[in-house]
């Protein structure tokens, strides 16, 4: 681990004065990731700003019926606050999914959305990787690709974003509110990850001197017809080979809205509008549970290693659509899949 | 005679533990402590050609940066480098011997610092280059260089004509992967420096005297200089049995610096030490249409590495279960540019057994046999190796205690016949068996005038709980309540133990523990006679019994006088005794432990979980000591063969010949999630032949077929037969 400089902003607006100050600054909250990278010496701050105490940790209601999510919320008191159990427990599910007790007591909201790849060469100093070193190459590509991205790749990266919590927020169409020198902006947290293209060392929108402040939940919050399934290697404390987020809206057999993302396949929660359309006005049936996986895999391709990923993910997708059109959401507890 | 010996006593170190107060060797303090941090190479092989500890050095609380050029001397010579467990051919390891690189991984400097943060931080500043060279990791495309090392038994018959002629034959290669040990723990040394040259080394080990004895030579110290403890270690499962690199380096940076320092490899460092070696294994099988066996050819190709010869008995196994006329076992190794492999729990029987055992369950499938009735017709009554009969072998009774207890009768042997909702059900089941071995050890007793013991020997205690069985066995054999024993071990300087490893310890220690008892009961026993008019006068010191505090005949003649009042008219405060115990020799017999593991997984077919929902492990482990921790034991063996079936794998990148998932997120254990129901059954095996007491030991034992078990029982939930271990659900989906 580097030496770094540690200050601690007093509020939003000194975050953000200490961040434009120090280019080699970064935030800190939770530092369950952060800290990890910096004692593998994949991150170097130069200074790490502390804004662990600023108060954005509310969880109120918004004018139109949603509820907005200070960023400093940790994951624990957000899966476990009745309102997100009763509302939007879909976005339960998928934090519960996530890391273990411990992890998801210090994690905050705003850190989940920021954590970053588990890529083995990502963290491994001695291998090249482009995200960690632009242009040193990207050992992944013809290495050690098991768990790989299988859509949105680019030839310069195939690595996936590890987060639960965020393909829950993807499918639930959260928004990101974010403070900035000049004011505020709020965009769609399916544009606040981006694919790696030729620029995989940026995770995110984010811009320099940004910070987020809250994350937004649309009034819908499909706690009726839900679940979230996440396949991994063993039943808990593993990142996911592939996991699916499932709401919908049902009148008799019959869908109305549909959500769908997926989680450990792209360099950011993978969702398609076109998928969620195909489902629209269909019958819940595992036909045309089928078809929206085809149409949301579209594209997906393969490494060496990662092959099963294709087929296993529309296998998922169809289980976790079924399990949320009989409204038996997979349980986080139970040492089973339903 | 025995209110513990057989009882579940509560582990006598188990406050302790709990509650912070037991230390380990990362944990002892001394004044001016310096931290040691380990840079390691990044390269498979090759040469250091520069090293530039310059900005290291700069760094404000660094002490000093020890490499290869800047060091104290270290002996040259192999033999001062043997420890007692290295293998017998090759040339130990030598941290900071000189610029050659061994494997990635390899220590190559040590930064000592007034802090760990400021030594692990000046690390990342010490600048290193390499002159690399052309390497190899990889087993599976180096196969063809495999070279035969000694087999395990001399072949019987002609094993490839009656595989040739066999009227059922079957043959395949299973897969194992490198496993890492990952104990909780991590390695740690303190070394203490006296202030006149002497060391006080506190270090994460299973056998004290071994790493005296070695530091003592790699530093030409006299046995005087050096002595090491290790009160309590975290796990080690094997990997603790060398001296690993941190207690060299330790040492190393104690005596250059004259100054005490410590030095804590970090988890992902832990994956420079030993291993359990990637093995695959051939197993071919002929059978008669009846089920008894005619023919049996098991080689094993592992990887070693190219300095030294680990090797250890993947192949022999079917000498001692199953009865053919024709046998043919092979080891071979590979010599790659890794570091070397070591034991880890059941050395070569984890794996070895595991493909046998596979390869049993394939041979019942086209025999049309149950499984269980297969291995009753190839049971052997004698280990065919040396046709010996048994000092006890209660096999058959696990089988059928254990497939009671699992309901084995009511198994659907077809695949894929049986379901739970949407899973499909697997029933299998696999032998066990280990070694048990005994080894020669010495104990020391001090009875003192208030009823209080102390029982001292040098043995480890590697959370396997011989300070427990000590105590129990010590309390039997003096007649004193179990709270009266205080146990010391685990102290180069107390009376002599081997290595605490291959299951030996309990029945070691525990007869160690009777002989130093038996030297003070005689020794009592000749003051109570000698007593002015003793009610004991004439004793016959044989016939002498100690219970509940008081010292009498067996006979039952005469009355009896409490050792305190013995000791009182003695005048004597203190009754020291220390007895070296040795196991008679005894050829005409084999010795070993047996098992018999049903497993139950639930799959879900369509996303390829497997969960392993029970596992029964009926165990013939001869008496045993302490049935809680005896049960623990085992039940940490099933859990670890869970790991073994579906988790765990060392990841390594060819191309590198690095591991990419040298830490415990990434490299896969099982976590509760993974583990159901697990029932233990202890058959009884009662056996006078071994030793007296007729212990076994059960470290190794409960692992063995537990990842047999499982595979065959994913093949009886899915048709599918997956050799290539760990059973991820990729290979289910394929």
């Amino acid at each position: 681990m580097n030496n770094f400089q540690y200050s601690r902003a007093s509020d939003v607006a000194d975050a953000i004065r200490l961040l434009a100050a120090d280019p080699g600054a970064k935030l800190i909250a939770g530092g369950t990731n952060l800290i990890d990278l910096m004692k593998e010496n994949v991150e170097r701050p130069s200074r790490l700003i502390d804004i662990s105490r600023l108060p954005l940790r509310d969880i109120e209601e918004t004018a139109d019926g949603g509820l907005r999510i200070g960023a400093l919320v940790p994951n624990s008191d957000l899966a476990y606050h009745p309102l997100i159990e009763q509302r939007y427990p879909l976005l339960a599910s998928a934090i519960l999914a996530g890391a273990s007790a411990q992890l998801r007591n210090m994690a905050s909201v705003g850190g989940n959305l920021m954590q970053r790849t588990r890529c083995p060469y990502f963290y491994d100093t001695t291998t090249p990787c482009n995200k960690r070193s632009p242009g040193a190459g990207c050992s992944a590509m013809d290495g050690l690709n098991r768990n790989h991205a299988i859509l949105g790749t680019s030839t310069s990266c195939i690595a996936t974003n590890p987060s639960d919590m965020s393909v829950a927020l993807a499918a639930l169409g959260a928004l990101v509110h974010i403070a900035r020198p000049s004011g505020q902006r709020t965009i769609a947290l399916t544009d606040f990850h981006r694919l790696p293209e030729d620029k995989p060392h940026l995770d995110t929108n984010l811009g320099s001197g940004e910070i987020i402040t809250a994350i937004e939940l649309p009034p819908h919050g499909f706690a009726r017809n839900y679940s979230y399934l996440k396949i991994r290697d063993r039943l808990s404390y593993a990142f996911a080979l592939v996991s699916v987020a499932a709401a919908l809206e049902l009148e008799g057999n019959a869908i109305g809205e549909a959500r769908l993302a997926l989680g450990g396949v792209a360099h950011k929660p993978w969702r398609s509008l076109e998928a969620e359309a195909a489902l629209r006005g269909q019958a819940a049936t595992p036909d045309h549970f089928g078809r929206a996986a085809d149409l949301l895999l579209q594209g997906a391709t393969a490494r060496s290693h990662n092959g099963f990923k294709i087929d296993l993910a529309r296998r998922a997708i169809v289980r976790t659509l079924m399990q949320a059109a009989s409204a038996t959401p997979q349980s986080q507890a139970h040492k089973k899949i339903a | 005679m025995n209110a513990y010996v057989g009882t579940s006593t509560s582990r006598v170190d188990g406050r302790a533990k709990v509650t912070g107060a037991a230390k380990y060797a990362g944990e002892f303090a001394a004044d001016g402590l310096l931290h040691g941090f380990v840079v390691e190479a990044t390269i498979a092989r090759g040469r250091i050609a520069r090293l530039d500890t310059s900005e290291a050095l700069k760094v404000k609380g660094v002490v000093d940066v020890l490499t290869h050029a800047r060091r104290p001397p270290l002996a040259d010579k192999d033999e001062a480098w043997k420890d007692e467990v290295a293998p017998e051919k090759g040339s130990p390891f030598r941290p900071l011997y000189d610029d050659r690189i061994k494997f990635n991984g390899q220590p190559i400097a040590l930064v000592v610092a007034e802090d760990w943060e400021t030594a692990k931080f000046a690390a990342t500043r010490v600048r290193v280059e390499y002159e690399q060279e052309a390497f190899a990791t990889d087993l599976e495309s180096e196969r063809d260089k495999a070279e035969k090392v000694d087999q395990p038994h001399k072949p019987r018959g002609d094993a490839a004509a009656a595989l040739t002629r066999a009227a059922v034959r079957h043959e395949a290669d299973y897969v194992l992967p490198s496993e890492h040990h990952n104990p909780m723990e991590l390695f740690a040394t303190t070394a203490v420096w006296d202030g006149s040259g002497g060391l006080t080394v506190y270090d994460k080990t299973q056998g004290v005297q071994n790493v005296q004895k070695f530091l003592c030579s790699v530093f030409g110290k006299k046995p005087d200089d050096i002595r090491v403890i290790s009160p309590y270690v975290g796990g080690a499962f094997g990997s603790g049995l060398r001296p690993q690199h941190q207690v060299v380096l330790a040492t190393l940076a104690a005596l250059a610096l004259k100054r005490s320092v410590r030095v804590v490899l970090t988890r992902q460092q832990m994956y420079g030490l030993g291993y359990r070696p990637m093995t695959i294994e051939r197993v071919a099988l002929g059978a008669k249409p009846d089920g008894t066996l005619d023919a049996i050819k098991h080689e094993a190709i592992a990887v070693t590495s190219r300095y030294e010869d680990f090797s250890r008995n993947d192949t022999g196994w079917a000498e001692q279960l199953y009865k053919s006329p024709n046998s043919n076992f092979s080891h071979k190794l590979v010599d790659l540019d890794v570091s070397t492999p070591c034991d880890m729990r059941a050395p070569g029987a984890a794996t070895g057994v595991c493909a046998l055992e596979c390869a049993m369950d394939e041979l019942a499938v086209a025999l049309k046999l149950d499984p269980v009735e297969l291995r009753l017709r190839c049971y052997s009554d004698r280990d065919q190796s040396e046709d010996l009969p048994y000092t006890s072998k209660q096999l058959r009774e696990c089988y059928a205690r254990g497939a009671e207890a699992f309901g084995w009768s009511r198994r659907n042997p077809a695949p894929r016949s049986m379901r739970d909702g949407k899973e499909l059900v697997g029933w299998g089941m696999a032998t066990g068996v280990w070694e048990a071995l005994q080894m020669p050890v010495a104990v020391r007793i001090v009875l003192t005038a208030n009823g209080h013991a102390e029982v001292s020997c040098a043995a480890s205690d590697i959370g396997t709980g011989t300070y427990t069985i000590v105590a129990q066995v010590a309390a039997d054999a003096l007649g004193l309540p179990i709270e009266n024993i205080s146990v010391r071990l685990a102290d180069s300087t107390l009376p002599q133990a081997p290595v605490e490893g291959g299951s030996w310890m309990a029945a070691s220690s525990a007869h160690a523990v009777l002989g130093a008892a038996e030297e003070i009961r005689r020794e009592l026993a000749r003051l109570a006679k000698a007593m002015s008019g003793s009610p004991l006068a004439d004793l016959d010191a044989a016939n002498a019994t100690l219970t509940d505090g008081m010292i009498a005949s067996s006979e039952g003649r005469g009355a009896a006088v409490s050792i305190a009042d013995v000791m009182r008219h003695s005048k004597l405060e203190r009754i020291e005794k220390e007895k070296l115990n040795q196991f008679a020799e005894d050829k005409s017999h084999a010795r070993n432990t047996h098992s018999a593991v049903f497993a139950e997984v639930k799959i879900d077919e369509e996303l390829g979980i497997i969960r392993v929902t029970r596992i029964v492990n009926a165990v013939a482990a001869g008496r045993i000591l302490n049935t809680k921790t005896g049960r623990s034991q085992i039940m940490g063996g099933v859990v670890w063969g869970i790991g073994m079936a579906l988790h765990e794998e060392t990841v390594m990148d060819h191309r590198f010949g690095r591991i990419m998932n040298a830490n415990i997120a990434e490299y896969h254990i099982p976590v509760n999630a993974d583990v159901h129901d697990i029932d233990v059954i202890f058959v009884d095996e009662p056996d006078d032949r071994i030793n007296r007491l007729g212990i076994k030991g059960l470290g190794e034992i409960g692992i063995v077929g537990v990842p047999a078990a499982i595979a065959n029982a994913v093949y009886h939930a899915t048709g599918k037969r997956i050799r290539r271990f760990p059973i991820t659900l990729d290979k289910l989906l394929e």
